[in-house]
């Protein structure tokens, strides 16, 4: 739409620590959605069809488990290698603030 | 065919404010038959059925209609993320919290300016110290808060003292949106259009405030198209993401296809589904078969989508041109004239603007 914010020029993306804990954003939901067959995440301005390891990514943001669980975790899950997959998406998430990241501890 | 993500629901072009820059048609009267609740609530369910899941309810001022929580509550209770876009005037602590618990999301609120004598004359009416308040009211109930300032050679020269204001306010995004001319902002263009210079102070200004403020509050700049070489993907392309329905109940791929020769088909007698799939409006210029020269060969047709068709309508009279913006536009001599003319030693950067009528 005409009134439409445009796009964001990409933040700088910096690969999460091993240690860190994300969260998903207080502002977000996820959600189921049928005429799509997919998982969406939707927020203010923001609509994000979650493909692939992402749903599963964003379950586990739950701010207790740490990059390293949550790669540990998926890899359990999937027979090939998700690691860049899984480290770039919370890469991207978090510059967009879409995850918050408890510092290590 | 693609599934529109998103309904703008323009409730009412009732508005107490008369900016000068508003998006709204020319002819408001035509809108005056609003859609009652009932129709409202079915073109919702229609929506969330085909896949929208986001619907953002605006106007005009949307709180002017007295069945606004209904309306969210139907909007909610189907699972969609819903916006309210709104002026803030007539957003009081009991509206808010009766809109809270109806299940609205996320609050949208305009500034036009970080001062009440720029901001009060723009709006046309006292609403800067309201709208302040009301923006601590939504913070207070826990919503997101969405700043949105229209630009314009007005209130650009204040982008810093703007960006302040909002850093105050607390918000979680702030929307720095150039004016785009359609609308009463076409009307005004001349008035309204910066220059070069302006820009790129502003540029400077947001580019500090980004490294400031990074992970605090999101900050969107969004450019004129006029001065830049390509033009904007316009609604993600024409009747790919994005369904309007205005008061009437006229269904639109973007918000300013009113103006475009092409009748708009009405949710009042055809559903959301058939319109989307099969309205003239909505198939003439759906992906890329309609394009000519230089869209038809170009690399960027699947990035930009050839632009804007209401802004190459407006400026060459031709829907199916490419939008004059680009610089590959055999057109673009329109759009250099009119950033010329605002770069002009003599221009003076208060011109008279022509407001949009209150209707209340």
């Amino acid at each position: 739409m005409p009134s439409d914010a445009g796009p964001t020029p990409p933040a700088q993306l910096t690969a999460l620590p091993d240690t860190a804990r994300p969260r998903l954003g207080p502002h977000l939901r996820k959600r189921f959605d049928r005429a799509r067959g997919k998982h969406v995440l939707l927020g203010p301005e923001s609509v994000i069809v979650l493909n692939g390891t992402a749903a599963d990514v964003v379950a586990l943001c739950d701010g207790s488990r740490t990059v390293a669980d949550i790669v540990a975790e998926l890899r359990t899950r999937y027979a090939y290698p998700v690691e860049d997959e899984v480290r770039g998406f919370l890469a991207r998430m978090a510059a967009r603030r879409h995850v918050t990241v408890e510092e290590a501890s | 065919m693609d599934r529109p993500f998103g309904l703008l629901a323009e409730l009412t072009y009732r508005c107490p404010l008369a900016c000068a820059y508003c998006s709204n048609p020319l002819e408001l009267a035509r809108y005056d038959d609003e859609l009652p609740t009932a129709d409202w609530q079915r073109v919702f369910t229609e929506a969330a059925e085909m896949g929208v899941l986001q619907c953002h309810l605006s106007g005009g001022e949307p709180l002017l209609r007295r069945d606004l929580v209904d309306l969210v509550r139907a909007a909610a209770d189907l699972g969609m993320y819903t916006n309210l876009v709104t002026s803030a005037i007539g957003l009081s602590r009991p509206r808010a919290e009766a809109l809270k618990a109806a299940g609205l999301d996320h609050v949208q609120i305009s500034v036009q300016a970080d001062e009440p004598a720029t901001s009060d004359r723009i709006a046309g009416i006292p609403s800067f110290e309201r709208k302040l308040k009301a923006a601590a009211v939504v913070k207070d109930l826990g919503w997101p808060l969405t700043v949105n300032v229209v630009l314009h050679r007005q209130n650009i020269d204040r982008i810093a003292e703007i960006v302040d204001l909002v850093e105050e306010l607390e918000a979680d995004r702030v929307e720095l949106a150039n004016t785009q001319y359609y609308g009463w902002a076409w009307r005004n263009r001349a008035a309204l259009l910066p220059s070069r210079e302006q820009l790129a102070r502003a540029e400077d200004v947001v580019r500090d405030a980004r490294a400031r403020l990074a992970g605090r509050m999101e900050i969107v700049h969004v450019l004129p198209d006029y001065y830049s070489d390509y033009p904007k993907p316009c609604m993600g392309g024409w009747a790919a993401r994005q369904i309007v329905v205005t008061p009437n109940g006229d269904a639109l791929p973007c918000l300013a296809a009113h103006t475009l020769p092409l009748p708009a088909p009405s949710v009042r007698t055809e559903s959301l589904e058939a319109i989307w799939d099969g309205s003239p409006l909505f198939t003439a210029f759906r992906g890329t078969g309609w394009m000519r020269d230089p869209c038809r060969t170009c690399d960027r047709r699947e990035i930009d989508f050839g632009g804007c068709r209401c802004q190459a309508f407006q400026l060459t009279g031709d829907a199916a041109r490419t939008d004059p913006v680009c610089h590959l536009s055999p057109d673009h001599g329109l759009v250099t004239e009119a950033v010329e003319r605002a770069n002009a030693a003599a221009r003076p950067r208060d011109e008279l603007l022509i407001p949009r009528p209150h209707r209340g």
